[in-house]
C-alpha cells in the first residue's frame, strides 16, 4: 500500500527561505540547502521549493540552491515558480530536481503543460492549482474559481474542470492550493481536494490550511489526498515531522517510517 | 569505475550524485568501450520503454548490454525502466526489450476490483524480501521504496524475484539473477535505505 506522503514547502527569495523559520538552533534558518537536509533527516517524503524571487537578474540563483540540494538530499524534491518555458523546466531537472510545479503560467499557456510531459514525462509535471470558493453555479460548478498571481487574479475558470484539463494536457499529479484556507490554521479545504481526487486519475496533494496535525489526517481520511503540503505547521517546530507522523500512524494512516538517520 | 549508461534519459545525474555522496566513483556514459572496461555497470532512468530501447539501440548499445555485460558477468544493476527493458517485451510502446532476464512488461489496471486505480504509481510503498539477497543487507524488511511507475515487471520464472510490492497487486519490485540486478523503485531517491542498497550492489562480490 502507498504511504500518504508529507510534504515540507519552502518559499525561497534571491536564494533564501523567506518564511519566519523559528524553531532551528543549529541551523541557518534562512539557508534552503540546511532546511531541506534538515527535513529529510526528519524523515520528509518529499520537499516543495517555490522560487517567489521577483527579478529576473536573479532568477538563476535558484538553480544553484537546487545543484546544492540535490547533492545533500536523496529523496524527491520538486520546484515550482516563474517557470515559463520548457526550457526554464529543463534547467531545473538538469540541475537536480525530480519534479517541477507550473501553477500561474500552466493558466496562461495550458499547452506548457502538454510540452513539458511531452519533453519529461508526465511524473515530471506538477500542476499546481490555486483555488478560491464561489458559490456554485454554472460557472463554477465545483464550485471553486482557479485564481492566479497569489490569488490576485481571477481567471473564470472552474477548478475541478482545470483540473480535468491539466491532466488531459499530461500533469501528472495535481496540488490543490486553497487560497481562503492559506495560512489561516482552519485545515485544508476537504471538500474541493475530494471532489478533484475522486474524479482524477493521478495523485493529489492538498495544500494550504494545516494547522494542526488533525488537519493533516483530515486531509487523507476526508480529503481522499495522496500527500500534503506543509509549511508553518512544521516550520515552527510545534509539530516536527516525526510526531506528526506517529500521529498519523497512531491515526491508522500508511506512512513512510524513518527510524534510520539518512 | 562504475559506468551509468547514457542513453538521453532524465536522472541519470541523480544516479551519479548518490554514488558521489557513497564515495564510489562513476562515469556517465556512452561508449561501448567505456561500458565495457566498468567494473560494475548501471542503467537507471525515467523514461518510457519505447524511447529507451530506441535510444540504445541508436547507440549501439543493446548488444553491449546483453552480450558484453550481462553474459559476460559484470555486475550490472538496473533501475524504473532500468529492470523493465531487461524483460523480453513491454507493453508500453509494444517495445521488444533486452530479453537479459524470461519476462514481460504490464500496465497497471485502470481499476482494481471496482475501485479506480491511480496510474502512474507515485510515492513510496513497501518492498517485502521475499528471501535473503545481499542487496538488501542492513536493510529491515517491508521497508519504503520510492516509487514512479504505470507498468511493472513480470519475470516469467519467479526464482528470480528477491523483493515485492503490491500496488493494486503483486508484482516483483526487484529481482536478482548472478550478476544481473534490478529494481523497479529509484533506489537513489529513496532515502536511507536507498542509499544503502546503492551501496550494497557496489560492494558486492559476484
Amino acid at each position: 500500500m502507498l504511504a500518504k506522503r508529507i510534504i515540507p514547502c519552502l518559499d525561497v527569495r534571491d536564494g533564501k527561505v523567506t518564511k519566519g523559520v523559528q524553531f532551528l538552533e543549529n541551523i541557518d534558518i534562512g539557508d534552503p540547502v540546511a532546511m531541506a537536509r534538515h527535513y529529510y533527516e526528519q524523515g520528509a517524503d518529499e520537499i516543495v521549493f517555490y522560487d517567489i524571487t521577483a527579478s529576473n537578474e536573479k532568477r538563476g540563483i535558484i538553480l544553484e540552491v537546487v545543484a546544492k540540494v540535490a547533492r545533500e538530499i536523496f529523496i524527491p524534491f520538486s520546484v515550482g515558480g516563474g517557470l515559463r518555458s520548457v526550457e526554464d523546466m529543463r534547467a531545473v531537472l538538469l540541475a537536480g530536481a525530480e519534479k517541477i510545479s507550473i501553477d500561474s503560467g500552466a493558466v496562461r499557456n495550458p499547452e506548457i503543460i502538454a510540452q513539458g510531459a511531452r519533453a519529461f514525462g508526465s511524473q515530471c509535471i506538477v500542476l499546481s492549482m490555486q483555488v478560491r470558493r464561489r458559490p456554485p453555479s454554472e460557472a463554477f460548478p465545483s464550485g471553486c474559481e482557479v485564481v492566479i498571481d497569489g490569488g490576485r487574479t481571477p481567471t473564470g475558470r472552474d477548478a475541478l474542470r482545470w483540473a480535468q484539463e491539466g491532466v488531459r494536457l499530461g500533469a501528472g499529479e495535481l496540488c490543490i492550493n486553497s487560497i481562503d484556507r492559506d495560512g489561516t490554521k482552519l485545515g485544508y479545504d476537504l471538500e474541493i481536494t475530494r471532489l478533484i481526487s475522486e474524479a482524477v486519475p493521478v495523485p493529489v496533494i492538498a495544500s494550504g490550511g494545516a494547522g494542526e496535525p488533525r488537519h493533516v489526517l483530515e486531509a487523507f481520511a476526508d480529503g481522499a489526498a495522496d500527500a500534503a503540503i506543509v509549511a508553518s505547521i512544521v516550520h515552527y517546530g510545534e509539530y516536527p515531522i516525526p510526531a506528526l507522523k506517529r500521529y498519523l500512524k497512531a491515526n491508522g494512516v500508511e506512512i513512510r517510517e524513518t527510524e534510520e538517520r539518512p | 569505475m562504475i559506468a551509468i549508461v547514457d542513453y538521453r534519459a532524465g536522472n541519470l545525474a541523480s544516479v551519479a550524485r548518490a554514488l558521489e555522496h557513497l564515495g564510489h566513483r562513476s562515469e556517465i556514459t556512452d561508449k561501448p568501450e567505456r561500458i565495457r572496461a566498468a567494473d560494475r555497470v548501471i542503467l537507471p532512468g525515467v523514461g518510457a520503454a519505447g524511447a529507451t530501447m530506441t535510444n540504445l539501440r541508436a547507440l549501439g548499445l543493446e548488444e553491449v548490454l546483453r552480450e558484453d555485460v550481462a553474459r559476460a558477468g559484470t555486475p550490472f544493476l538496473g533501475i524504473c525502466i532500468g529492470i523493465q527493458v531487461l524483460m523480453e517485451y513491454s507493453e508500453e510502446d509494444d517495445m521488444r526489450c533486452l530479453a537479459i532476464i524470461p519476462g514481460e512488461v504490464r500496465r497497471y489496471p485502470a481499476a482494481v476490483g471496482g475501485r479506480a486505480l491511480k496510474v502512474p504509481q507515485i510515492g513510496w510503498n513497501r518492498v517485502h524480501q521475499t528471501r535473503a539477497h545481499p542487496l538488501f543487507a542492513g536493510v529491515p524488511n517491508d521497508s519504503h521504496f520510492y516509487f514512479v511507475n504505470s507498468y511493472y515487471p513480470v519475470p516469467r520464472s519467479a526464482d528470480v524475484t528477491i523483493a515485492t510490492s503490491e500496488y493494486g497487486l503483486p508484482f516483483a519490485a526487484a529481482i536478482a539473477g548472478d550478476n544481473v540486478i534490478a529494481t523497479q523503485f529509484h533506489l537513489e531517491k529513496s532515502g536511507a535505505v536507498g542509499l544503502r542498497l546503492l551501496d550494497n550492489f557496489c560492494r558486492m562480490s559476484f
